[in-house]
């Protein structure tokens, strides 16, 4: 048997949608997660990166034994999900962002201690590991305040201390800074990152669509959308593959119309997103070369659109979701959300 | 301290089995027998107000002349309305209320069984509920002089113990089900309010209806602990009792087997079905 910390085979999930009174008869299928194949190394902080709707909530509910697959296997700390729940459960924890879970009317401690007599721990240790934490995150002064007076990034700073406290061996975080400010997203992702150096066999998979999220904080990321693993390797690797590719940002006066598929349909040009932006409008670029930057500005050009700043960079993940999805990943998730 | 002292942990020892279980049971109880007492608001809402209905009734037994051990029927009958509405609003909804904010994924997650879980709600629920009773019985006792004749405090501890164990087990067993029921559970619950005050006969002794109705009624373990209370503590209780006292013991020791049996395979059965279709740990928010 391996010994990852996480592996799955061919997995999949197929939801059955109930329609409305009308549609009761015909029973239409979602498929959420199709022939998912993906290993997690002990040590590892591994990301899935995704849209809304991309089936990473899916992935995590199977790999935390709340949602039995509909084909494949998975395997959590060497155990099956399906066939043996009971093995896996001791061994991981899980913390969704903006989740509201405890009791508003116990304090933050108290909620902390009531999960931690979940998992058998002991009551003392679990109050000087609460206060432990809770002094690492900057809670210490909230201990004893009921969690329903704590404002949103102060909740989930809780709730990430309630995953760490068991000390588990895989820790599941899905969407971890979903709806936090700037500071407390940077907070969590430090508390992460110093959770993961403190001891090299604990293993943390994280669900994100914060592409720096993902870049700053993962040794591998796995990108997924519609269900289906496109890419998985460390964020180097990912963006290593564009190297060849020229990258640009070009700001414009407005565009008068013109659709981003008159560049994306030139020769030369692997990918085009088109931004509206105040004044104007942001075109980025993915060309197979630099040359093909002439035929681009040549078109704007023919149609008296200014050229205001061109730029050209370094890829990013976004450039790589955008290379391998066909669209960036906001512009997904105007058209739908989970 | 530095982070990675805080954050490396010597290996933890974690309890297995029956002890987890007790665990489990301890840590649900807290929040409903502290963590609820905290808001003085109950003082008024499951107190105050269940003594108004109370109050009426026995001014309406005094008007019309009805014996005293009536006005007592009431006081204690109030009292046990407060274990109804518990069972009701607290018990039945809470799971549907757990998977609203995200803990009901969290328990099953959890290595812990899901039947203490329900445990440590329900013993929480009643050591809290206790408390509104008591205060419901003192306070109607001494507003309403109302006279106790305990003919045996064993009978009359079995017969609290075996109602309420099935009572909270049917409490149990509903969670599951108003959960797989959803939010259409808010108008069983509706509907089953007052019909139960009526069937229960928290306001006057269940002789007064027909056997079969009374039988039916029965089903409901307030119902039957209810009137054996009564026959226990009231000098005319056992003339106005719906059956003798060890015949409503036996039946309510019954009901505490099937209701704590049907909580476990419902809620195995909710288990499997949440983890089948993934709807039920779905939160709508």
């Amino acid at each position: 048997m391996s010994n990852y910390a996480v592996e799955t085979k061919d997995l999949g999930r197929v939801y059955k949608i109930r329609g409305n009174k009308k549609e009761r008869q015909e029973r239409k299928e979602l498929v959420a997660l199709e022939d998912v194949n993906l290993t997690v190394e002990r040590g590892e902080l591994f990301g899935l990166l995704g849209p809304n709707g991309a089936g990473k909530t899916t992935l995590i509910k199977i790999l935390t034994t709340l949602l039995a697959p509909t084909s494949g296997w998975a395997r959590v700390a060497t155990h099956d999900v399906n066939l043996n729940p009971h093995l896996v459960r001791p061994r991981i924890n899980m913390v969704s962002g903006g989740e509201s879970s405890g009791y508003g009317l116990l304090t933050v401690r108290e909620n902390l201690w009531m999960f931690s007599q979940f998992y058998g721990m002991d009551s003392k240790e679990a109050n000087q590991r609460i206060t432990e934490l809770l002094t690492l995150v900057d809670l210490q002064d909230r201990m004893n305040t009921k969690s329903s007076d704590l404002s949103t990034g102060l909740r989930q700073k809780m709730n990430i201390v309630r995953g760490f406290l068991t000390d588990p061996e895989v820790l599941f975080l899905d969407e971890p800074t979903l709806g936090l400010d700037v500071g407390a997203s940077r907070d969590v992702r430090k508390l992460i990152r110093e959770w993961m150096d403190a001891d090299k066999n604990r293993t943390l998979l994280l669900t994100t669509h914060y592409m720096v999220e993902a870049e700053e904080l993962c040794d591998r990321v796995a990108i997924i959308n519609k269900g289906r693993v496109l890419a998985c390797d460390t964020p180097a690797n990912l963006k290593r593959n564009l190297q060849r590719d020229a990258i640009f940002e070009i700001e414009t006066s407005p565009l008068n119309g013109l659709k981003h598929s008159i560049f994306a349909e030139q020769a030369e040009v692997k990918k085009a997103a088109l931004t509206e932006i105040e004044g104007g409008a942001r075109l980025e670029l993915i060309l197979k070369e630099e040359s093909a930057l002439a035929t681009v500005i040549n078109i704007l050009t023919h149609k008296n659109i200014k050229v205001q700043r061109l730029s050209k960079r370094e890829s990013t993940l976004e450039d790589v979701f955008m290379e391998l999805v066909g669209q960036r990943m906001e512009d997904i998730e105007k058209g739908g959300a989970e | 301290m530095k982070a990675s002292d805080s954050l490396t942990f010597a290996t933890t020892k974690k309890v297995t089995g029956w002890r987890l279980f007790l665990k489990t049971i301890v840590a649900r109880a807290y929040p409903r027998v502290i963590g609820q007492q905290r808001e003085l608001s109950w003082v008024f809402f499951e107190v105050f107000l269940p003594m108004l209905a109370v109050s009426a009734y026995v001014f309406v037994y005094r008007a019309i002349g009805a014996p005293e051990d009536y006005v007592g029927f009431v006081v204690v009958g109030g009292a046990m309305t407060a274990f109804w509405m518990n069972i009701l609003w607290s018990m039945s909804s809470q799971l549907y209320w757990e998977k609203e904010t995200g803990n009901l994924g969290l328990y099953i997650m959890a290595p812990n069984s899901l039947m203490a879980i329900l445990l440590g709600m329900a013993i929480g629920g009643l050591v809290a509920t206790a408390l509104r009773a008591v205060a419901i019985i003192v306070l109607g006792s001494l507003l309403f002089h109302v006279q106790y004749s305990v003919s045996s405090f064993t009978q009359l501890l079995a017969v609290f113990f075996l109602a309420m164990t099935a009572l909270y087990g049917m409490g149990m067993m509903s969670a599951s089900f108003f959960l797989l029921l959803s939010r259409e559970a808010w108008h069983i619950a509706n509907l089953a309010q007052e019909p139960v005050y009526l069937a229960s006969g928290f306001y006057f002794p269940i002789k007064s209806f027909n056997f079969w109705v009374a039988a039916a009624a029965s089903l409901i373990p307030l119902t039957l602990g209810l009137d054996a209370m009564r026959q226990l503590i009231f000098p005319s209780g056992a003339a106005l009792g719906f059956l003798n006292v060890t015949i409503e013991i036996t039946i309510l020791s019954l009901l505490c087997v099937i209701f704590l049996v049907g909580a476990k395979f419902l809620l195995d059965y909710m288990e499997k079905l949440a983890i089948r279709e993934g709807r039920i740990t779905e939160s709508r928010r």
